[in-house]
């Protein structure tokens, strides 16, 4: 049985990616995804909550597609999950909405795997970075998947980047397989 | 005045019958005059006589015209781009083709002499046809456009020595000085009789005079005419321009073609240029018409008929040499197969300057009239199977040539086609045009107000004068290919004409439209146009979030306020356009909207926020959790 897969994508400088333009342009036209471009949507930050949460129930599995910024996501993601998780919609006594869907993030980092753990140089795994995230999917009754991560993108192959545009094929259309 | 008028009927009426006709069975203009011109002509109906000279020789005037709107089309700065195919493409084709229609001429058995006036005249092509035939097609910007035009402008320089060069090869040298032969080519030039060196001083002095008071004086002038918007006055000052350069080059000697051209590109960058482009364009058009026609009916049938097989062996001899050197030189050039073959068969035919210079050769007794009467026939036929041959590139090649990138890449040459129109250039239109040029998009702007466009003009700021709401200025600044066209006229009343206008003519272009109020943006709303932009709205939010923080609002919770109000107000003028009309429904609908704007605004007092806006509110939180 397919689920629809919804992807948040929040990059500020979309001209200027390399990796994400590309990951974004792999999965926009896959069957059953719907791209948002969250920046390109609400470039006053004035997010339509009505709207959001209407696409949210629409959708299955909801992945946030962002680089890794100051150790967290691009501010019109934190924005947007300010203002459309509402208390008594998302989560609270009365907030069932996105109970049982899936959460995935997924992510680039400039830094390199081993720089992001107990002995690297940022001290913590991105999964632990990532905690914020993931109470915010466990307090609203969704799913948190493990986060999947390109990293090292400051030195990046072309080559290397359509691999990852073929990983994260691979994984969109497993999280929509269910 | 009797005989005028008549002849001007059966030309008119030849050419409204005929043209359409041809259109019709996708044959294009040109061949429909052609066709018109052969059967008013003395071999069918008769109707037209010794007049065709004089209507020839007016009608050469279209040319002309035509190359001064060309010019005006071309930027010096691609002019300069053009130049290796002009002198390399240009100079191979003249030299390749008098060598070998020469060298054919001489197998024939005429003497070397008269073999390479032959092949010197016939090296010609004609502009006239051609260019207009690729203009009507569209094909101007493809590679064999841009090609064939930079050889044909080759050609219009080459006419002045071979003029110079022809009477030299005059069987009695003696009979040679005969400069009133060359009347309208050369025309009644007293620079003729100067020595060579004056001659040139002269020359240069022309061109000298044409360029200097091209890119100062007439400017200023047309700005003073300008400003009295007398249309007519526009119009007939264009013309002046035109006629005047024309005559001044006649008088020096220099071909008025290539004036006029040389005036155009002039004032290409002048702020007239789109005024003045359709001003001469209905007039080039009418011209142009009349020689087509007068070419057509100069087709002697009595000698084809007589001497048939001599004329269609020089007729298909012509073309097939003509066309193989082009050809060839396409290769070298490494032009695409489809765009070559086109570049081949559009040049292949015989120029009205091969008529001119036949007839100046046999004056000069360089060429038996026998020989000179054939060629005519001979140059008109090749004429009109110009068209023909064009039919067939667009019918039968181009189809399989569908993936050639080269003709493709070519098309965007950046000439001065821009993708965004600015129509009025005021404080408003001005202010989204900087934007515009500081994102790097280049923009085409239109402004009445003469003043305006030389003081802009002055700041740097590419401004043209013109009306946007003639659809023939919006067309010659680029309408059909534009993107994006931006209303910023300050009058609402010829903003919502012009948006209508536009809507009729370029149903293609996206509109955005300034609006001077609530009801300018319900007429513009009704009219079509969905991108309308209240001019003050934007400005009085600003203000208005400025005097709630001047009484103790957060700045936050005034900014998001003006969000929440904007987007409201937007939902219900858009909803009241449509009832606007209906003055009742209208009123009772805004009143209701009003008030549940404000409800919905009614800040809560302590935040200062909107009631509706529920963002970082944690009012249900403490009802859920505060106990």
């Amino acid at each position: 049985m397919p689920r629809p897969v919804l992807i948040l994508f929040a990059h500020p400088s979309y001209e200027k990616s390399r990796v994400h333009r590309r990951l974004a342009r792999a999965v926009r036209d896959l069957p059953g995804v719907t791209l948002h471009d969250l920046y390109e949507a609400y470039p006053d930050h004035d997010i339509d909550v009505k709207r959001e949460q209407a696409l949210l129930v629409a959708h299955e599995v909801v992945v946030f597609q962002h680089p890794f910024y100051w150790y967290s996501v691009p501010p019109l993601l934190k924005q947007w999950m300010d203002l459309v998780l509402e208390h008594g919609w998302a989560y609270g006594s009365h907030g069932h909405a996105l109970r049982g869907k899936a959460l995935q993030v997924a992510m680039t980092a400039g830094g390199r795997d081993m720089a992001y753990g107990p002995e690297g140089f940022n001290r913590h795994t991105f999964r632990e970075f990532l905690l914020p995230v993931e109470a915010t999917a466990r307090l609203c009754g969704m799913t948190f998947n493990a986060p999947w991560v390109v990293s090292g993108t400051h030195a990046m192959t072309d080559a290397a980047i359509a691999e990852a545009a073929d990983g994260y094929v691979a994984l969109i259309r497993r999280l929509g397989e269910g | 005045m009797q005989g005028f008028l008549l002849s001007a009927t059966v030309y008119l009426a030849a050419a409204v019958v005929a043209v359409p006709i041809a259109k019709r069975f996708g044959l294009g203009s040109v061949l429909g005059y052609l066709i018109a011109g052969v059967v008013i002509g003395p071999s069918v109906l008769g109707f037209v006589g010794a007049e065709r000279q004089d209507v020839m020789h007016a009608a050469e005037f279209g040319v002309v015209m035509m190359l001064f709107v060309i010019g005006l089309e071309l930027e010096p700065a691609l002019l300069w781009r053009l130049r290796g195919a002009l002198l390399g493409l240009g100079g191979l084709q003249v030299l390749g083709t008098t060598v070998a229609a020469g060298g054919i001429a001489m197998a024939l058995g005429l003497p070397w002499s008269q073999a390479l006036a032959v092949g010197l005249i016939l090296a010609l092509s004609s502009t006239a046809i051609v260019l207009q035939t690729l203009q009507e097609k569209g094909w101007m910007k493809t590679d064999a456009g841009q090609k064939s035009f930079a050889v044909l402008l080759f050609q219009d320089l080459a006419v002045i020595p071979i003029l110079a060069v022809l009477p030299l090869l005059a069987v009695t040298p003696d009979l040679a000085l005969a400069p009133a032969a060359a009347d309208h080519a050369s025309g009644a030039s007293w620079a003729e009789h100067l020595p060579g060196w004056q001659r040139a001083l002269v020359t240069l002095g022309a061109v000298a005079l044409l360029v200097g008071v091209g890119r100062s004086l007439v400017p200023a002038l047309f700005r003073v005419i300008a400003r009295a918007r007398l249309r007519e006055t526009f119009t007939a000052a264009a013309l002046l321009l035109v006629i005047g350069i024309a005559v001044l080059m006649q008088l020096v000697g220099l071909s008025p073609a290539l004036g006029t051209f040389l005036g155009g590109v002039v004032l290409a960058t002048s702020e007239f240029r789109h005024e003045l482009e359709s001003d001469i364009e209905p007039f080039k058009g009418l011209l142009l018409g009349l020689f087509f026609i007068a070419v057509g009916a100069s087709i002697d049938f009595l000698l084809i008929g007589a001497q048939f097989l001599v004329v269609a062996g020089l007729v298909a001899g012509l073309l097939a040499v003509k066309a193989l050197v082009l050809w060839l030189l396409a290769r070298g050039a490494r032009m695409s197969h489809d765009q070559g073959l086109l570049f081949a068969l559009a040049l292949a035919q015989g120029g009205e300057f091969c008529f001119v210079l036949l007839s100046f050769a046999e004056q000069n007794a360089v060429l038996p009239s026998a020989v000179g009467k054939l060629l005519v026939a001979a140059v008109a036929l090749s004429m009109a199977a110009t068209p023909l041959l064009l039919l067939f590139w667009e019918r039968v090649i181009a189809p399989r040539a569908t993936s050639e990138p080269g003709a493709e890449r070519e098309m965007d040459t950046p000439e001065e086609e821009h993708a965004v129109i600015i129509v009025g250039f005021g404080d408003f239109g001005s202010s989204v045009g900087r934007l515009l040029n500081a994102s790097g998009v280049e923009t085409t702007v239109l402004e009445l107000d003469s003043d305006r466009v030389e003081v802009l003009r002055r700041l740097g700021l590419r401004v043209y004068y013109g009306d946007g709401a003639r659809e023939d200025v919006m067309r010659s600044a680029g309408a059909e290919r534009a993107k994006l066209v931006i209303l910023c006229l300050g009058d609402a009343e010829a903003n919502l004409e012009l948006a209508r206008s536009i809507r009729k003519h370029f149903p293609q272009l996206t509109i955005l439209a300034r609006a001077a109020g609530r009801l300018a943006a319900y007429e513009l709303i009704e009219s079509g146009v969905t991108h309308v932009y209240r001019e003050s709205i934007d400005s009085a939010m600003r203000l208005g979030v400025d005097a709630l923080r001047l009484l103790g609002r957060r700045g936050h919770a005034a900014w998001r306020a003006a969000q929440h109000f904007r987007r409201r107000d937007e939902e219900n003028m858009r909803r009241l356009a449509a009832v606007f009309r209906d003055r009742a429904t209208h009123l009772s609908l805004a009143r209701e909207a009003i008030a549940d704007l404000e409800a919905s605004m009614r800040a809560d007092g302590v935040s200062g926020a909107a009631s509706d806006d529920t963002a970082w509110d944690a009012e249900s939180l403490r009802r859920e959790f505060g106990g």
